[in-house]
């Protein structure tokens, strides 16, 4: 009986084992996902070592604009992740994630360059006789 | 079998499937499933811990007290090497858990010895440009930007040594015990867990070093 249970348990194993976080990417997806992470880390170095562009800015919004694409071919090519996965709980929870680095990473930002902005400069003099 | 089913006929069914799942529970490993779910909640929330540190090193990055800025510090070729350091292990440790997936287990050690190897080469570059920077002077008590360079990248870096010391401790399980069930799930825990940690490195060499460099 335990044996039947065992089997059944097992078969379970194997139906969540393919496809799932834990299911390994063939060679051509980490040959793919390798290949695809140098091109997408040289050129920023490129870019930056070399100054093609000029333009400081510019030249940031590439880079970063490289980060997230990068970040995607890992995410999806070396961490194997799809919106199938654990019945789409990983993907739920790396949405939540995703929001939540958004608002801390942006909210900080937003709030403290206001701060230096809006704030005069300021001795510990000015300080004490401020109205 | 057969006289067992016979025997449960005169029994209450709930009582025995209650009875079998708990059985269930006590032989057989917990399912593979909620160990790989619950590792992805672990590094989402690990994630979250090296969100809030680039949100401080955003804030606090161009605080230099009169101190050295990114661009007098940081040797982009350094930062270069050591990014295609973590690279190649990352699919090193891909062709490991390939050569697992086969039962091959000289291979998988292999494999894994060099994802170590690189590893350990990315470290050492790392404590070498560290080391390098406190002989300039530039220390974490230097500025608001060392303070929050070194929060950032030296927790990146703890983060990589134990990655390094568990590599180390499943390939001697590995050596010992095979590849049985409990340590493949063990390594796909630390397959996710290295390729998680070159996630990072992006976000801190193009935020940190490219972009500290830019300004």
């Amino acid at each position: 009986m335990s044996g039947a249970s065992g089997h059944a348990a097992g078969h379970g194993h194997g139906d969540h084992g393919h496809g799932a976080v834990q299911g390994h990417g063939s060679f051509k997806d980490y040959v793919t996902g390798f290949v695809l992470s140098v091109i997408l880390t040289a050129i920023p170095f490129g870019l930056v070592m070399g100054d093609v562009i000029g333009d400081k800015l510019i030249t940031g919004i590439v880079v970063l604009a490289f980060a997230v694409v990068q970040i995607i071919v890992h995410m999806i090519y070396f961490l194997h992740m799809n919106t199938k996965s654990e019945g789409g709980w990983t993907f739920l929870a790396l949405i939540f994630t995703v929001t939540i680095v958004a608002i801390t990473l942006c909210g900080s930002i937003w709030v403290m360059h206001h701060l230096n902005t809006n704030m005069m400069p300021m001795t510990a003099d000015d300080a004490r006789h401020a109205p | 079998m057969a006289t067992h089913t016979t025997d449960a006929l005169h029994r209450d069914p709930v009582a025995e499937a209650d009875e079998l799942s708990f059985q269930d529970m006590g032989h057989e490993h917990h399912p593979e499933g909620s160990t790989m779910l619950g590792f992805w909640l672990y590094l989402m929330s690990d994630c979250l811990i090296f969100t809030v540190l680039f949100a401080t090193y955003a804030v606090l990055g161009r605080n230099y007290a009169a101190g050295p800025s990114p661009k007098d510090l940081f040797d982009l070729s350094l930062v270069a090497v050591n990014t295609a350091m973590l690279l190649f292990s990352s699919i090193t440790y891909g062709f490991a858990m390939l050569a697992m997936e086969r039962e091959d287990q000289s291979k998988t050690q292999v494999w894994l010895a060099v994802t170590g190897l690189f590893g350990a080469a990315f470290l050492g570059i790392e404590l070498y440009e560290f080391a390098h920077l406190f002989h300039e002077g530039a220390t974490p008590q230097r500025s608001a930007f060392l303070s929050s360079f070194f929060t950032l990248v030296g927790t990146h870096g703890l983060h990589v040594t134990f990655g390094l010391i568990w590599l180390v401790v499943l390939m001697l399980q590995v050596q010992q015990r095979g590849l049985i069930v409990e340590n493949r799930r063990r390594l796909m825990c630390l397959s996710m867990f290295w390729h998680f940690l070159d996630v990072i490195w992006i976000g801190v060499f193009t935020f940190v070093y490219l972009m500290g460099v830019l300004q």
